[in-house]
């Protein structure tokens, strides 16, 4: 355009006036932008307040009550009676066995996850990097019940598992597993080593993600100044890799851990007939009607998740954020 | 002698691009040693082949005699301070310095020592327990300078160290890293797009483009003895003067060079000076810079300020010294 044709329109107002009520409203907006925040943040906040907290205190009431034994009905009198229950044997065994199950599934997890994790966010690119997504997202998409009920098939003694040890001749390895004690069984569908495979295949891509999220994080040229520094690969992994992403491990094990801690439909399918919390909890306020007991359990999960989580943020898991 | 850092046909190709394009060099050690060039034109992938981050795809390279192809980053005696300095987030500034020692296995004590006397070394001491993050630029990029330090290295070098420093401390880091070098004795071998830097601070200075070494020498040949258009116009960005013009002055036809600053500004015909166009003038502070057209070949000339000039649009006369015309080994 030249300066003649911008000459040449009619020259527009310094300062034209707010059209209509949709105007003087943004003009609002934009002299007070704590107002909008708070229109836009107050539906979440309560809803997060008294719906999410709300129950979650319900919750934690609900503990502190007892049942009566002769009548069944919730006796609403603050006691330490329900949580003492869950000293028990039977109880102590069911925490003991699912918070083990949730260590050895994040564990394992973490070990499984960092390679992917590290392709995904090192090298791959364009349409490797689609496809990442698309491998670790697509499980998610179908039914958690029907990914389930296919691992119990493929786990199965007549199997498509056992079918290809038999073929590789292998088969001595796995009956040499399950005759072991506890992770043993049958067969892999009823054994805990079942559970735990599962598990990990269903939580796997919860961990992949933060641990992606964070080495993703991690500027490339950080490794290469490891390795000018004069460090081995091995070195640039303990001291720069690993840190660096240790809030995405934290991340992704709170996810696999805590999911893990709550779930009763895995166990319940596959592995042996001894409960987990989710399962206990199930009964507890199902069949056995005893709310403050399941209340109880569920306390367990939260409180070893607070443990675990300040145990991480004093190791320093936190400090690369 | 054996060189600090040779190469011999060095070339460095990523699928059909040449980045390194048979590169063949050798800096001495206890240099200072420039490349400079625009971006893209390899100076920063010949850095990363001596750092050991690329290999070559052709030809060799070898650091003080020893053949350095296949040679991890982690066994070459070697540091570099990166373009962002890559400090390492999670870990104060005396652990940041202490790095490299640590990793050679080199005890808590002695090594928190050592990286004490780095920090002082680059007029940090004391910062040792503060993070990156609590850091100014010009602070990091000392953190920078002292991790690689630390290490002793044979050959240092610096990837566009001063790139993200304003101008004053640039010039502070500038005649900084000079002097440092000088005590040290270490071979630098500093990459940089600006030319006034690499003129300011290197004993010599390589001048890429396309992959190619277009010049090598002191920046003394670089400036005053152009060898090429690129380096004349790469360089102080002097006038180029196509062959036919050179031909008038020097009797030979090949392309020459006129630095702006060899351009005198006359009002009236004395002599043989060159009729002009006075087009546009652009104040500096110390000079001012006019732009000149002389009958279609765009000319720049450097007057000092304070000198009495003709008005945009007047026509005027250049004179210049005809010893200051600079002729170029490219053919016209």
């Amino acid at each position: 355009m030249t300066v003649a044709a911008l000459n040449s329109n009619p020259a527009p107002a310094i300062l034209p006036g707010s059209g209509g009520v949709r105007g003087s409203l943004s003009d609002l907006f934009w002299r007070r932008p704590k107002l909008l925040l708070l229109l836009m943040l107050l539906p979440p906040v309560l809803w997060l307040g008294i719906v999410y907290i709300g129950s979650l205190f319900a919750l934690l009431l609900q503990s502190f009550f007892s049942i009566d034994e002769f009548s069944g009905l919730i006796n609403r009198q603050f006691t330490l009676k329900t949580y003492g229950d869950l000293l028990q044997a039977a109880n102590l065994d069911i925490i003991l066995r699912t918070v083990t199950m949730a260590a050895l599934v994040t564990f394992v997890s973490a070990i499984i996850a960092f390679p992917i994790a590290y392709y995904a966010a090192r090298y791959a690119r364009g349409r490797w990097k689609a496809l990442f997504y698309l491998g670790i997202m697509l499980p998610l998409w179908s039914s958690y019940l029907v990914k389930i009920y296919a691992w119990k098939l493929i786990l199965a003694k007549e199997g498509i598992l056992t079918w290809l040890l038999a073929k590789l001749h292998l088969l001595w390895l796995l009956d040499g597993w399950l005759s072991l004690p506890v992770v043993g069984g049958n067969s892999l569908s009823v054994s805990s080593t079942g559970t735990f495979i599962v598990f990990v295949y269903v939580w796997l891509p919860f961990m992949i993600l933060p641990v992606q999220a964070a080495l993703e994080r991690v500027p490339g040229n950080l490794v290469e100044a490891s390795s000018d520094l004069g460090a081995s690969p091995g070195q640039t992994f303990r001291n720069v890799l690993f840190p660096l992403a240790l809030p995405g491990i934290v991340a992704g094990s709170i996810f696999t851990f805590s999911l893990t801690l709550g779930d009763y439909i895995i166990p319940q399918i596959i592995g042996t007939s001894r409960l987990f919390i989710g399962q206990a909890v199930y009964s507890q306020q199902g069949t056995a009607g005893n709310i403050p007991l399941a209340a109880a359990f569920t306390v367990v999960p939260i409180v070893i998740m607070g443990f675990y989580l300040w145990g991480a943020k004093r190791m320093g898991a936190f400090d690369a954020l | 002698m054996t060189s600090a850092v040779s190469f011999q046909e060095v070339s460095r190709h990523f699928g059909s691009v040449r980045a390194v394009d048979m590169v063949d060099l050798d800096i001495v050690p206890g240099e200072f040693f420039a490349m400079l060039g625009p971006s893209g034109s390899g100076k920063t992938t010949c850095l990363r082949l001596i750092a050991g981050f690329e290999q070559p795809t052709s030809g060799s390279i070898s650091i003080f005699g020893e053949r350095a192809e296949g040679v991890p980053p982690y066994r070459r005696n070697v540091n570099t301070v990166f373009q962002d300095y890559a400090l390492f987030p999670h870990l104060n500034v005396l652990d940041n310095v202490a790095y490299g020692l640590m990793v050679k296995g080199v005890g808590k004590l002695e090594r928190q020592k050592a990286a004490e006397e780095a920090l002082s070394l680059v007029r940090l001491p004391g910062y040792g327990a503060r993070r990156p993050s609590q850091l100014s630029g010009g602070q990091r990029q000392r953190v920078a300078l002292a991790r690689a330090l630390v290490n002793q290295p044979k050959v240092l070098l610096l990837d566009e160290p001063l790139g993200a420093l304003d101008l004053k401390l640039r010039e502070n880091m500038q005649e900084e890293l000079k002097s440092l070098q000088k005590a040290l004795g270490i071979t630098f071998v500093f990459v940089t797009h600006d030319q006034g830097e690499a003129l300011s601070m290197a004993d010599r200075v390589a001048v890429f483009n396309d992959g190619k070494i277009m010049q090598i020498g002191t920046p003394q040949d670089i400036y005053q003895r152009p060898k090429t258009r690129f380096v004349a116009d790469f360089v102080g960005s002097s006038n180029v003067l196509p062959p036919d013009f050179v031909q008038r002055y020097s009797g030979q036809h090949r392309w020459g060079s006129l630095r702006p600053e060899s351009i005198r500004i006359g009002r009236a015909a004395k002599g043989d000076g060159v009729a002009a166009r006075l087009v546009s003038t652009n104040y500096l502070g110390a000079t001012t810079r006019l732009a000149l057209d002389a009958d279609g070949l765009r000319l720049h000339a450097i007057v000092p300020a304070g000198a009495t000039l003709p008005k945009e649009g007047e026509a005027v006369v250049l004179t210049f010294n005809r010893e200051h015309l600079h002729l170029m080994d490219e053919p016209g």
